[in-house]
């Protein structure tokens, strides 16, 4: 295994008497896809969440590139090269496709309110830049065409897809993909698939949860189980999925289904 | 009529359009009397206030009900610096810049504590900000005198670039410029300028931030917008607006005290965003104006019963504000996203792609 791109320490979450998250380590290797998986209500987005800085952890901390990451600040989250989507799409439903992308540009962005009001030739430069930027960004995930459309506009697939495209805006190096399949019918799921692999291919670590059995069991190369809020089983899915407390806790039906 | 106005060449729109806005005080002049000159003038300034607001609501999201307060900061920056209240007479140019500063430290300390807030809190807490500071400026005539109370500040200093002081009547060739055509034209520039501003950080990174907080907060985080910071911006850029409009109020006003900054003052402001097409600077612009002309155009109701009826059966100042409240639920119903939305609320409105 290479050296860990992201480590998360015994990360806690209590919401009130609930432990969301209880003592969560696990270490995601650069290059990999990984898989979070579980029962509703197992603490999966609430890990994103904490991850992202949206939560503040109760204790624990996330090591990114050996460096720590700062906790309770999304925007720093961002910069330190983690960006997500969400479980139910969160679009700028009334920006462009290609301004939504633009936005996810902010992080990697410099111009000041001063250079924008002067329209200083380095912020019409990083302008220029960023648009045809956004503008690749959105050919990439296959809604080139769809740059002017307003984001509420776009069909369910598309807005997942807008997502996927807004965070890759902020160079991450971690892609935290929330249910990324949910919704889709089977060639949407298949698209996905070939997208997701791609951007692997293209260098970005891929941490996803998500509920379609077979593309987690297809696509992740390793696979952590959560299941209130504890980890349950770790590996890759094949030998997860025959690990008899999972398939207990959460693939309780036969796991060929 | 949009048909043959796209027919002319831009270049010659926008040549009539100037020439429109140099003549206008002096055709209104003509036409409607001085006083509507002077009505002009306010309105300028109310459109200042309009877009700096805009900035604020329009962009960023955030219900801002004590916008007035940066207003009369400004003013208030200007009228203690050059009047003879405290025997000083700063120059203008001095005076402008900081009566923005001010407004906008003002902004940011307005904004640290509601960067939290949303919606209808935010609306309160903004809406004790802005009475607090009309209740200190009544107030800080005690046990030192600094604003003068209630009854306000006099006798402030007008404009004067050089010795060229914009209160008194000058004459260029053939025209006359009394006070009100002098000032009509530095508000028009102040106005300008601000639209210029206004449109050029709305498609700027920072404007894009703004617009993304508007539509999703917890999105916007998570792209990696600091919100705190631009949030503060936004306030402190929309307060910068409202400073500079009070300090040119201040000086065109000659006059200013608590009375001038009301909480009906910051709702009339917001109604003119609003009304116009939240987000769209023009739209803001074409709802100040509208605003402040209508209460104005409303007094004629007086005479024209006179003169249809033979006498005045409703008192116009009894009417106004009942038929300014039927007109703003006539335009809201009939035009809801505003008499001219941006062109997303537009789409977002008549819910079709593009």
């Amino acid at each position: 295994m290479t050296a860990p791109l992201l480590e998360a320490q015994a990360v806690n979450k209590r919401f009130g008497g609930l432990d969301a998250l209880c003592d969560v380590s696990l270490t995601i290797a650069r290059g990999e896809i990984y898989g979070l998986i579980g029962p509703n209500g197992a603490g999966k987005t609430t890990f994103f969440n904490v991850l992202s800085g949206l939560y503040r952890p109760d204790g624990g901390a996330f090591r990114i590139d050996g460096g720590a990451l700062p906790q309770g600040a999304p925007h720093a989250v961002a910069a330190a090269g983690i960006a997500r989507t969400f479980q139910n799409i969160r679009l700028f439903g009334n920006m462009s496709a290609l301004d939504n992308v633009m936005v996810g540009r902010h992080v990697r962005m410099h111009a000041g309110i001063l250079g924008a009001i002067l329209r200083l030739r380095s912020e019409r430069d990083e302008e220029a830049a960023t648009r045809v930027r956004a503008q690749a960004l959105l050919e990439y995930v296959g809604l080139g065409p769809r740059a002017g459309q307003l984001a509420r506009h776009l069909p369910y697939g598309d807005q997942r897809r807008l997502e996927i495209a807004r965070a890759l805006a902020t160079e991450p190096k971690l892609l935290a993909l929330d249910e990324p399949a949910a919704g889709m019918n089977a060639a949407e799921t298949r698209d996905l698939r070939a997208l997701l692999e791609r951007i692997r291919a293209d260098g970005v670590t891929l941490l996803l949860i998500e509920h379609d059995v077979q593309l987690v069991m297809g696509l992740c190369d390793r696979v952590c189980v959560l299941d209130y809020g504890r980890k349950l089983a770790e590996g890759p899915p094949a030998e997860v999925r025959r690990d008899p407390r999972v398939i207990e806790a959460y693939l309780g039906t036969p796991a060929t289904a | 009529m949009i048909e043959a106005v796209e027919r002319i060449p831009a270049w010659a729109r926008w040549l009539l359009l100037a020439a429109g806005l140099l003549a206008l005080p002096f055709a209104t002049e003509a036409l409607l009397g001085r006083a509507w000159v002077r009505i002009i003038d306010v309105a300028l300034l109310f459109v200042l206030l309009a877009i700096g607001l805009n900035i604020v609501v329009g962009y960023a999201g955030l219900l801002d009900l004590g916008y007035v307060a940066f207003f009369a900061v400004g003013a208030y920056a200007y009228a203690l610096l050059a009047s003879p209240h405290f025997g000083l007479h700063w120059p203008f140019w001095v005076l402008v810049p900081l009566a923005a500063l001010v407004a906008a430290f003002f902004g940011i300390l307005l904004g640290a504590p509601t960067l939290r807030l949303r919606g209808d809190y935010l609306a309160i807490v903004t809406l004790g900000f802005g009475e607090i500071i009309r209740i200190f400026l009544n107030n800080l005539n005690r046990p030192v005198n600094i604003t003068n109370g209630p009854q306000g500040i006099t006798l402030i200093d007008p404009l004067k670039i050089g010795d060229f002081s914009l209160a008194t009547t000058h004459t260029v060739g053939p025209f006359t410029f009394s006070a009100v055509h002098s000032y009509y034209f530095v508000f028009l520039v102040c106005v300008l300028l601000s639209i210029v501003i206004s449109r050029r950080l709305e498609d700027s990174r920072i404007g894009r931030a703004w617009i993304a907080i508007r539509e999703d907060e917890v999105a916007a985080r998570a792209m990696g917008i600091n919100t705190r910071n631009v949030k503060l911006a936004a306030f402190a850029m929309g307060a910068t607006f409202g400073g500079v409009a009070g300090a040119l109020f201040a000086a065109f006003q000659g006059f200013i005290s608590p009375e001038s900054f009301t909480l009906l003052d910051s709702i009339m402001i917001l109604c003119m965003v609003v009304l116009g097409g939240m987000g769209n600077v023009y739209g803001v612009v074409l709802g100040a104006i509208l605003l402040t002309a209508l209460p104005e155009a409303l007094r004629y109701v007086g005479p024209l019963q006179q003169a249809l009826v033979g006498r005045v059966i409703v008192e116009p100042s009894d009417l106004r504000m009942l038929l300014f409240g039927l007109a703003l639920v006539l335009m809201m119903l009939l035009r809801p996203a505003g008499l001219w939305p941006s062109r997303l609320r537009q789409r977002e409105l008549a819910g079709e792609p593009q």
